[in-house]
C-alpha cells in the first residue's frame, strides 16, 4: 500500500481547514451585514471582532470598527492571520506543497481563487452594497474547492487526512459562532420575543446554512437552547459539532484499521471519549453548568485532538518507528 | 485579472500589437514579407538547403487568421499561468510565479535528420559515461595524455569521494540535457553538455499538451513523434539503478524524488516529474539516514527509499560530506550510497565532464573511448588555460564569444560583436587576470525560426536541448527544448535572461501517425477500458512500494 509522506500529511490537513475556515467566515459575514441589524436598522460590527478574539489586533490597526474597516480587516488585509485572504493564501501555501499530490484542477482553482481575491479592491469590492455579492463569491469559490476534492482527489490516505481536518475545523467553528452569538444574543428582558430576537437566531442559524434544516427539525418556534442543541448535537446536520466528531472519530477508526498506522492510538482514544461525551449530552444539562463553560471545554479538546493527530501521524523523527 | 502584473503587461500588448498591425490580416501575408536575415531558419531552411519537411506545417499556419493567432497564443499563456506552470522569480525579496514565455509557432524537425542526432546524443552520452567511469577509477584518458590531467582533477566539480565506487551499467549520467544550436549552413553542433541536473524537460510535454489544446487544427494527421512516455521511461531507469535487496520477498523499489523545496525556482519541474512516476516528491527534511540506509518520513514511520533522482546539486546533498552549511541536503546520505544501499541519478561527481572546458575534449574522448567520430560536432574552441588558445583569444575578441567555464544560465557571456569597446575591455583584464577560467568559441550564427512578436511574425534565435535517459541503455525524448531568445536581435535562450520556449515536432517517418504507445505506458492521458487491466496495474504497482 502507497506510504504517504507525514509532510504531506500534514498539509492536506491544514489546507483543509484553512479553507472551512475561509468558508465559515464569508458565512458570518454575510449573514451579520444582512440580518443582524439592531432596532435602530444600523449594524453592529464588534461581535464579529470577538469571534476569535481579534478586537485587540483590531484596534492595533484600525481607529473605529466600521463597517469598512471590519470587512477590510476580515477580507483582504493580509496581516491579519484570521482574514479571509489570510486563510486562502495558507490553504494555497499548503497546496503548493501539495501540487504532487492533489489533483491539477485543485490546484488551478485554488491558484485562481487566491489571485481573484489579490486583485479585489477595497473601495469598491468592499463597499456595503456589494458584500453580500462578494461573501457569496467566496463561499461559492470554497463549495467548488469542495465539489472539484470530492470528485478528482484520489481515496488514500491523504483522503482521510484532508476529511479529518475539514470535519475539525468545521466543529470548532460552530462552537466558535454559537460562542460569540449566544453570549451578545442572551436575550435582555427588553429583547425578548421581539422580531429582532427572532431576527438574530435566524441570523445564527443561517451563518451555519441550517436554518431551513432547522426548521425540519423544529417547524415552529425558535428559543434559543432549541437553536444551541440543534448546532451542537443534531444527529443529520453536516455542520453540527456531534456529526463533525462522529465523522473524525469514524477516519480515525479507518486510519488505524484500513492503514495499519498504528501511532493513531492516542488521537482515537481522544475523540472516542469526546465522541461519547457529545453523544450522552443534552443542551438542558448543558446550559444548566453553563453553555460558554462547555464551549471552552470542547475547543481545549479539538485544540489537543489537532495536537494529538500531529504528533501521531506528522512528526516521524524517533528511529524507533521503523517499518517495512 | 488572475494573471501576474507581466503576464498581464505581455498580453495586454499583444492585444495592442494586434490592434496596430490591423484585423482581418492573415498569416499568409505575414508569412511572405517574412525575412530570415540570412540565418538558416527552422521552418523554411536555406537558400541552398529549403526545407521540404514543413510544407503541410507551413500550408496550414498561412490559413490561420492573424488576430486568432494572437489571441490564441495569449490564452494560452493565461492557460499556461493558472495552471501553475511557471517558476519562481524572487523580485523585491517576493516571489513571483512567471510562466516560460510560448510561442505558439512550432520548431519542425525532419524524420532523418532526428534519427542522426538521436544517434549522436547516445554516442556523446556513452563517451562522457565512459569518461566519468575512467576518471573516477584507473584514469587511463589522463595517463594516456587524452585530456590535461589538472583540468579534470583540479576542477571544482571533481569529486575525489567518489574515486573506486562503481555504479549500476558503469552510469552516472542518467539525466543528459544537450544544447545543440544550427549554424548558417544547417548543421547541428553541440553547445554544451548538461550532465548535472540538467531542466526543461516539463516543458516540453507541458507546451505539447498546450498545442494540442490550442492548436487541433495545426497538427491533426501532421504525423508527429509523441513525448508523453518520459516519466514512464524514467522511472524505468531509476528501477533499474536501484541496489538489490535480499530482505523483502518481491522487490519493487521505492523511488523518490528530491527537490530543495517548493520555494526552488524549478519547483513545478519536480511536481511534474513526481507525478508523471508517481512517486513521492520529498524534500531532505522528509528523509533520514539509519545505519547508512535511508528512509523517508511517513504517516506510518520510516519506509525504506530505494533510488533518488535527486534535483539537488551535489555540493548541497550532504553536508557530512560536501557543503557542511546546507540545510537542503540529507546527512549521511553520501555514505549511504558509497556502501551501495542507494542509488542517485545523476551520480555524485558528474559536473567534471559537462565542464565548459572539458567540452572541447569530448569529440577526443568519443574517438577514445568508441573509436568513432563525433556525429554531432562540437563548436570550434579555444581553451584560454593554454597560452596559443589565450593570445588566439585577445588578439580577435572582437569576433568572439568568450564564457567562463564554471557558469551557468548565460551568465558571465561576452559576445565579441555585440560588446561595445568598454565591454571587451574589462574581458580582457578578465582573461588575463584568471585565463583558466575561460573559453571562447567563433559566434555561432544560430538559427532562427517564425515567432510571434508584438512587431508581427519574425524571425527569433532558437537552440535545442534533447534530453537523454541512461540507466542500461540510452534513451532520447523524440525533439527537447527548443528555446527561443525573444527579445530581438539576441544570442541567449535561457529563461533567466528573457527567453522563451517553443513547441518542437518531430516528424515520424514518411509522415505516417506514430503507433499508439504500448499498455504498459500509464502516463498516456488517452487510455481506453479496452487496454487490459492487468497492463495497467502492473504499471500502477511500480510506484507503490511492497
Amino acid at each position: 500500500m502507497a506510504a504517504l509522506l507525514a509532510r504531506y500529511a500534514e498539509c492536506i490537513f491544514w489546507m483543509a481547514r484553512y479553507m472551512e475556515r475561509a468558508e465559515n467566515l464569508a458565512c458570518i459575514l454575510d449573514v451579520h451585514e444582512t440580518f443582524a441589524r439592531d432596532s435602530f436598522g444600523s449594524t453592529n460590527w464588534l461581535p464579529i471582532l470577538r469571534l476569535n478574539a481579534d478586537e485587540k489586533r483590531f484596534f492595533e490597526l484600525y481607529p473605529t470598527a466600521s463597517v469598512k474597516n471590519v470587512l477590510n480587516f476580515y477580507v483582504l488585509d493580509q496581516k491579519n492571520p484570521t482574514s479571509i485572504i489570510a486563510a486562502i493564501a495558507a490553504a494555497r501555501e499548503n497546496a503548493r506543497q501539495l501540487r504532487p499530490l492533489i489533483s491539477t484542477e485543485m490546484w488551478a482553482h485554488l491558484n485562481m481563487f487566491y489571485n481573484r481575491l489579490l486583485a479585489l479592491e477595497p473601495a469598491t469590492d468592499l463597499a456595503q452594497h456589494n458584500i453580500q455579492r462578494l461573501c457569496a463569491s467566496i463561499k461559492e469559490a470554497c463549495q467548488t474547492h469542495t465539489g472539484i476534492t470530492e470528485g478528482t482527489f484520489f481515496r488514500d490516505q491523504g483522503w482521510y487526512f484532508y476529511q479529518l481536518g475539514r470535519n475539525l475545523e468545521r466543529a470548532d467553528q460552530a462552537t466558535r459562532v454559537l460562542d460569540i452569538k449566544y453570549h451578545t444574543l442572551l436575550p435582555s428582558p427588553r429583547d425578548v420575543g421581539t422580531p429582532i430576537d427572532i431576527s438574530q437566531w435566524n441570523s445564527l442559524l443561517r451563518s451555519a446554512a441550517g436554518y431551513h434544516a432547522f426548521r425540519r427539525v423544529y417547524p415552529r418556534g425558535m428559543t434559543p437552547a432549541a437553536v444551541a442543541g440543534f448546532l451542537l448535537f443534531n444527529d443529520n446536520f453536516p455542520r453540527s459539532v456531534l456529526v463533525c466528531m462522529r465523522e473524525v472519530d469514524s477516519l480515525l477508526n479507518r486510519l488505524n484499521s484500513k492503514y495499519r498506522l498504528r501511532r493513531g492510538t492516542l488521537p482515537l482514544e481522544r475523540s472516542d471519549e469526546l465522541l461519547g461525551n457529545l453523544s450522552n449530552q443534552t443542551i438542558e444539562s448543558v446550559i444548566s453548568v453553563g453553555l460558554h463553560e462547555y464551549l471552552d471545554g470542547l475547543q481545549i479538546n479539538f485544540a489537543k485532538l489537532s495536537n494529538d493527530i500531529a504528533q501521531a501521524f506528522f512528526l516521524i523523527d524517533q528511529p524507533g518507528t521503523l517499518s517495512a | 485579472m488572475s494573471a501576474s502584473p507581466s503576464t498581464a503587461d505581455r498580453m495586454a500588448r499583444r492585444a495592442q500589437g494586434a490592434l496596430l498591425s490591423g484585423s482581418g490580416k492573415g498569416v499568409d501575408d505575414l508569412l511572405s514579407s517574412y525575412d530570415a536575415n540570412g540565418f538558416y531558419d527552422e521552418l523554411f531552411g536555406s537558400a541552398s538547403k529549403p526545407a521540404s519537411h514543413t510544407e503541410a506545417v507551413k500550408d496550414r499556419l498561412r490559413q490561420l487568421d492573424y488576430d486568432d493567432l494572437r489571441r490564441r497564443a495569449s490564452d494560452a499563456e493565461r492557460e499556461l499561468y493558472n495552471l501553475g506552470i511557471t517558476f519562481l522569480v524572487y523580485s523585491d525579496a517576493k516571489a513571483v510565479d512567471r510562466i516560460l514565455p510560448f510561442d505558439v509557432i512550432p520548431r519542425i524537425i525532419a524524420a532523418k535528420e532526428w534519427a542522426h542526432l538521436e544517434k549522436g546524443v547516445q554516442q556523446r552520452i556513452a563517451a562522457l559515461n565512459m569518461f566519468l567511469h575512467d576518471i573516477y577509477h584507473d584514469q587511463h584518458v589522463l595517463k594516456d595524455g587524452i585530456i590535461p590531467a589538472e583540468l579534470v582533477l583540479g576542477n571544482a566539480n571533481y569529486r575525489p569521494q567518489m574515486q573506486g565506487i562503481t555504479l549500476p551499467f558503469k552510469t552516472y549520467i542518467h539525466i543528459a540535457g544537450v544544447d545543440l544550436v544550427r549554424d548558417h549552413e544547417g548543421t547541428f553542433r553541440v553547445l554544451e553538455d548538461n550532465g548535472r541536473v540538467p531542466s526543461g524537460v516539463s516543458y516540453v510535454v507541458e507546451n505539447r499538451h498546450m498545442m494540442l489544446r490550442a492548436f487541433p487544427d495545426l497538427m491533426g494527421d501532421i504525423g508527429l513523434r509523441n513525448v508523453e512516455n518520459y516519466g514512464a521511461k524514467l522511472l524505468d531507469a531509476m528501477c533499474e539503478i536501484a541496489p538489490p535487496r535480499a530482505d523483502v520477498d518481491s522487490y519493487d523499489p521505492q523511488v523518490v524524488l528530491l527537490s530543495p523545496g517548493a520555494y526552488n525556482s524549478a519547483y513545478f519541474e519536480h511536481i511534474f516529474l513526481a507525478r508523471e512516476m508517481g512517486v513521492p516528491l520529498v524534500e531532505g527534511r522528509d528523509l533520514a539516514v539509519i545505519d547508512d540506509k535511508v528512509y523517508m518520513k511517513t504517516t506510518g514511520g520510516l519506509r525504506r527509499v530505494d533510488s533518488i533522482y535527486r534535483r539537488i546539486g551535489d555540493d548541497f546533498l550532504d553536508p557530512l560530506a560536501f557543503n557542511p552549511d546546507s540545510m537542503l541536503g540529507v546527512p549521511g546520505i553520501f555514505e549511504a550510497y558509497r556502501k551501495g544501499n542507494v542509488a542517485l541519478a545523476n551520480a555524485i561527481g558528474t559536473g567534471v565532464a559537462d565542464d565548459k572546458a572539458v567540452y572541447a575534449y569530448v569529440p577526443r574522448m568519443i574517438k577514445y573511448y568508441l573509436g568513432e567520430d563525433a556525429l554531432i560536432p562540437n563548436v570550434d574552441t579555444h581553451i584560454c588555460r593554454e597560452p596559443d588558445a589565450l593570445q588566439y583569444t585577445l588578439d580577435n575578441l572582437d569576433k568572439l564569444v568568450v564564457k567562463p567555464v564554471g557558469e551557468a544560465g548565460g551568465y558571465g557571456i561576452t559576445i565579441g560583436p555585440r560588446a561595445s569597446k568598454a565591454e571587451l575591455e574589462e574581458c580582457r583584464a578578465k582573461l588575463l587576470e584568471d585565463p583558466a577560467n575561460y573559453i571562447s568559441q567563433p559566434m555561432v550564427p544560430l538559427s532562427v525560426c517564425p515567432t510571434l512578436t508584438e512587431e508581427g511574425i519574425e524571425p527569433r534565435h532558437v537552440d535545442l536541448r534533447p534530453f537523454a535517459i541512461t540507466a542500461k541503455s540510452t534513451w532520447v525524448l523524440p525533439g527537447g527544448l527548443t528555446r527561443v531568445a525573444l527579445k530581438k536581435g539576441t544570442l541567449i535562450v535561457n529563461s533567466s535572461q528573457g527567453g522563451g520556449s517553443k513547441d518542437t515536432w518531430v516528424l515520424t517517418e514518411g509522415g505516417q501517425a506514430e503507433p499508439e504507445p504500448v499498455a504498459d505506458d500509464s502516463t498516456d492521458p488517452f487510455h481506453t477500458q479496452s487496454q487490459s487491466h492487468a497492463a495497467l496495474s502492473s504499471s500502477q504497482s511500480q510506484s507503490q512500494s511492497q
